[in-house]
C-alpha cells in the first residue's frame, strides 16, 4: 500500500514530514521504518508518487528521528597518534633497557633515541588536540585518579625526563665526557633508562583505559580487551623499530618481541571485536574499516616478515619493522573511528542498553 | 569514612562527599513534567538570555517544531517534539449541539488519532557523573547544590568529559574549545534565585526546588496521572539507585526514554574503574613479561 496524495492533507506538514506521519503501514517491498513514536512508517512518497530513501536509517529500536544520543568525541586523528607515539615509545624504553643489561649499544642507542623523540612528537600531538592548548598546564592544578587522562598526564611527567635523560646519555659529545656535567648524564643513562622502563608499560596500556571510561560504546564495552590491543601493539611497533634501528646480531630480541607483540595484537583485537557484539559492527563501517583493514594486513605482514626473514636481511627486517609501525598506527586511528561511528547512530546506544534491560532489568547502584 | 564508593553506589549527599561542611545547603535539582509542556520553548529563550549563551545556528531541521536538534556547547535546554499515533481518547460530553468531532462524519478509519509530546531536556547533573570524573583539570566541580558547573577559566579544552557523559550533554564549543553546559543558574542560585528556565516556564512543567521535595512531588504525579487513566506515565532519572546514580534534574515521560533522544539505562563509565585498571595492569605485566623473555634468546 502506498500512501494516497490525498492522505497527506490530513497533517499540516505531511509535505515535509511524509516520513513521520503516524499510523501508516508499511507496505510492499519498502523496509519497515519507526518514527519517534515507534510507529510504523510508510514509505516515503514524493507527491509525483515516486519513493524516496527514508531520512531515518531502517531499524527496530526506536530514538528520536535517529538522532545521536551521545555526543560525537572532540578528539580527532592527533590522538590516535599520540596513543601510537606514546606505546612506541613505552615498547623502546622496555628494550632499551633489556638492551642495556645485556649489552646490546646499537639496540641501546637507538631505541632510547627514539624512545624520547616518540614520546616528545606524542606530547605534541596530545596538547595540540586541546581546545585551549595554550591551558595545557591546567591538567598540572590536580592528580585525580578517577580521571585515567589525569593519571597519564603525571605518568608522563615522570616518564618524560626519565626517557629524556636516557637518551642524553647516548649523545653526550665525546669532549664533555670528561666534564662533571658530561659524566653525571652519561652515569645517569642506566639509572634513568631503567625508571623509564619501568613507567613506559603504564604508558603503553594506560590510554586503554583513558578510552574505555566514556560512554562509548565501541571503547566502553572493550575494557577487558582494549589494554591487550595497546601493549601488544606497542610491543610490536618498539621490536619493529628496533629490527629498523639495530645491527642484525643486535636485533634477536627486537625481532622476538616484533613477533609476539604482532600475534597478541592481532589475536587481541579479534578478542574486542567479538565481545563487542552488535557494536562490533563498526569495525567494519567507514574510515575504521579502512585503517583496521590496513592495520590487520600491515601487522601480519610485519610480524610473519619479522619471524621468517628478520635474522638474514637487514633490508627485511626494516621493512619488516615498517610494517608493524605503520600496522600500530593504523590499530589506534582504526579504534578511534569505531569508537567515533559508535556514537554517531543512537541503534549501539539504545540496543545494547535495551538487551541488558530486558536481561537483568534496569542497572542498580545497590 | 562513609561506607560507599565515590565513583558508584549509593550517594546520599554528593555536595558533602565533595568536602563542603555539613552546613550546605540542600541538594537543588529540576523536575521536568513533560505532561504539561507546551513546547513554548521558552525555558531555551531564558537560559540563552540569561546565560548569554552564544546561537547555535538558525536551522530548519525538518522535526515537527524542533529546530534546534539536541543539547550542545551553546544549547543548555532543549525543547524536544515527537508526533505519533495515540490511542484514541475517551469521549468527553461538551454539552453542544450538531456537528461532532473532526472526522466523525468520515467514519473512524477517516480519523488520525495523533498526539504530540513535548520535553525540554536539560543537562541531568548526576549524582555520579561521567564528566566530573574524568575532568583532568578540576573545571569541572561539584557546587555546594549538588550540581555540576564547567570553570571556564580552568577548562583546557580536553574533551573528556564530552565522551564521558552518557547522555550526550556536554560538548566543546567550535572556535571557543572549552566545554559549555548547564549550570542550574549557579549565579542565580547562589543568589537565592531560581534557574531561568524555571523561572520562564509558563505551565510549570519546569519545577525547580529540593530535590528531596521534586522526587515526592514527581511520585505523586505520576500516582494522579496514573489514575487519570494515563499509565504511561513514568519517571526518568528519578531513582537515585540507577546506573548514575539518580540524577539531579529528571523527568516524567509519557513514552520510552528513547522517544525522547534519551539512553534508556545509562550507567556512568567510572562504574567499571577498578575493572579497568585491573585489565590495564594485567595488560602491562603481559609487556614487561615478554619484553623480559625476549631476551632471554640468543642472537
Amino acid at each position: 500500500m502506498t500512501r494516497r496524495k490525498g492522505d497527506r492533507r490530513a497533517h499540516p506538514y505531511a509535505q515535509d514530514q511524509g516520513d513521520y506521519l503516524p499510523g501508516a503501514a508499511a507496505g510492499g517491498d519498502a523496509v519497515e521504518r519507526r518514527g519517534p513514536g515507534g510507529g510504523r512508517l510508510g514509505p516515503l512518497v514524493r507527491d509525483d508518487g515516486s519513493r524516496e530513501g527514508s531520512m531515518v536509517p531502517p531499524a527496530e529500536f526506536r530514538s528520536y528521528y535517529g538522532r545521536q544520543i551521545l555526543k560525537t568525541p572532540a578528539w580527532e586523528d592527533k590522538i590516535a597518534y599520540y596513543f601510537f607515539a606514546g606505546g612506541l615509545s613505552g615498547g623502546c624504553a622496555l628494550l632499551a633497557a633489556g638492551a642495556d643489561l645485556t649489552g646490546r649499544p646499537g639496540l641501546r642507542r637507538g631505541t632510547r633515541l627514539t624512545g624520547l623523540a616518540a614520546i616528545g612528537a606524542g606530547a605534541y600531538f596530545l596538547v595540540a588536540d586541546l581546545g585551549r592548548p595554550d591551558r595545557f598546564h591546567h591538567m598540572l592544578r590536580v592528580a585525580k585518579p578517577t580521571s585515567p587522562m589525569s593519571m597519564g598526564t603525571w605518568l608522563l611527567v615522570g616518564y618524560g625526563p626519565a626517557i629524556g635523560l636516557a637518551a642524553a646519555s647516548e649523545v653526550v659529545p665525546k669532549r664533555w665526557r670528561r666534564t662533571l656535567p658530561g659524566r653525571l648524564v652519561s652515569g645517569s643513562g642506566r639509572p634513568a633508562g631503567l625508571a623509564a622502563a619501568a613507567m613506559a608499560p603504564g604508558i603503553a596500556a594506560y590510554g586503554a583505559v583513558l578510552l574505555a571510561q566514556t560512554a562509548v560504546p565501541a571503547w566502553n564495552s572493550g575494557h577487558a580487551q582494549m589494554p591487550f590491543v595497546f601493549t601488544a601493539s606497542a610491543a610490536a611497533s618498539a621490536g619493529g623499530l628496533g629490527m629498523i634501528v639495530a645491527p642484525l646480531g643486535e636485533a634477536g630480541p627486537a625481532r622476538r618481541l616484533a613477533v609476539v607483540g604482532a600475534a597478541g595484537e592481532l589475536a587481541a583485537s579479534r578478542l574486542l571485536e567479538q565481545r563487542l557484539g552488535m557494536v562490533g559492527e563498526t569495525f567494519h563501517k567507514g574510515q575504521a574499516a579502512t585503517y583496521l583493514r590496513r592495520a590487520t594486513a600491515l601487522t601480519a605482514a610485519g610480524g610473519l616478515g619479522a619471524a621468517v626473514l628478520g635474522r638474514r636481511s637487514r633490508v627485511a627486517a626494516a621493512a619488516s619493522g615498517l610494517a608493524l609501525l605503520a600496522g600500530g598506527l593504523f590499530q589506534r586511528l582504526g579504534l578511534l573511528h569505531a569508537g567515533i561511528q559508535s556514537t554517531e547512530d543512537p541503534k549501539y546506544v539504545v540496543e545494547p542498553q535495551r538487551r541488558r534491560l530486558a536481561a537483568q532489568g534496569p542497572t542498580r547502584t545497590d | 569514612m562513609a561506607d560507599h564508593d565515590r565513583v558508584y553506589g549509593p550517594e546520599a549527599d554528593p555536595a558533602g562527599d565533595s568536602g563542603y561542611a555539613a552546613d550546605h545547603p540542600p541538594r537543588k535539582g529540576f523536575f521536568t513534567d513533560t505532561s504539561i509542556c507546551i513546547g513554548c520553548k521558552a525555558c531555551e529563550v531564558a537560559c540563552k538570555q540569561w546565560n548569554g549563551v552564544p546561537d547555535d545556528g538558525f536551522d530548519l531541521l525538518g522535526l515537527s517544531y524542533d529546530n534546534t536538534g539536541a543539547l550542545g556547547a551553546s544549547t543548555w535546554r532543549h525543547v524536544a517534539f515527537i508526533e505519533q499515533p495515540a490511542p484514541p481518547p475517551a469521549p468527553v460530553e461538551l454539552g453542544m449541539p450538531g456537528m461532532g468531532p473532526p472526522g466523525a462524519e468520515t467514519g473512524a478509519e477517516g480519523r488520525e488519532q495523533f498526539r504530540w509530546l513535548m520535553s525540554s531536556d536539560v543537562c541531568k547533573h548526576c549524582t555520579h557523573a561521567g564528566c566530573l570524573d574524568v575532568c583532568p583539570t578540576g573545571a569541572l566541580f561539584r557546587t555546594e547544590f549538588g550540581t555540576v558547573v564547567v570553570q571556564p577559566d580552568i577548562c583546557n579544552g580536553c574533551g573528556y568529559c564530552v565522551s564521558g557523559c552518557p547522555y550526550g550533554v556536554i560538548q566543546r564549543r567550535e572556535g571557543d574549545g572549552r566545554a559549555w553546559k548547564c549550570t542550574l543558574c549557579y549565579d542565580r542560585l547562589k543568589d537565592g534565585l531560581e534557574p531561568a528556565c524555571a523561572h520562564a516556564c509558563p505551565t510549570k512543567s519546569i519545577q525547580f526546588g529540593d530535590l528531596d521535595e521534586l522526587r515526592e512531588r514527581a511520585a505523586d504525579r505520576v500516582e494522579q496521572l496514573h489514575e487519570q487513566g494515563v499509565t504511561e506515565a513514568r519517571l526518568y532519572g528519578a531513582d537515585p539507585d540507577d546506573g548514575v546514580g539518580g540524577n539531579g534534574a529528571f523527568f516524567l515521560l509519557l513514552d520510552e526514554p528513547e522517544v525522547y533522544g534519551f539512553p534508556p539505562d545509562p550507567v556512568v563509565p567510572a562504574r567499571d574503574i577498578r575493572r579497568m585498571w585491573t585489565f590495564a595492569g594485567m595488560a602491562a605485566a603481559a609487556l614487561v613479561t615478554v619484553a623480559s623473555a625476549v631476551f632471554g634468546g640468543r642472537g
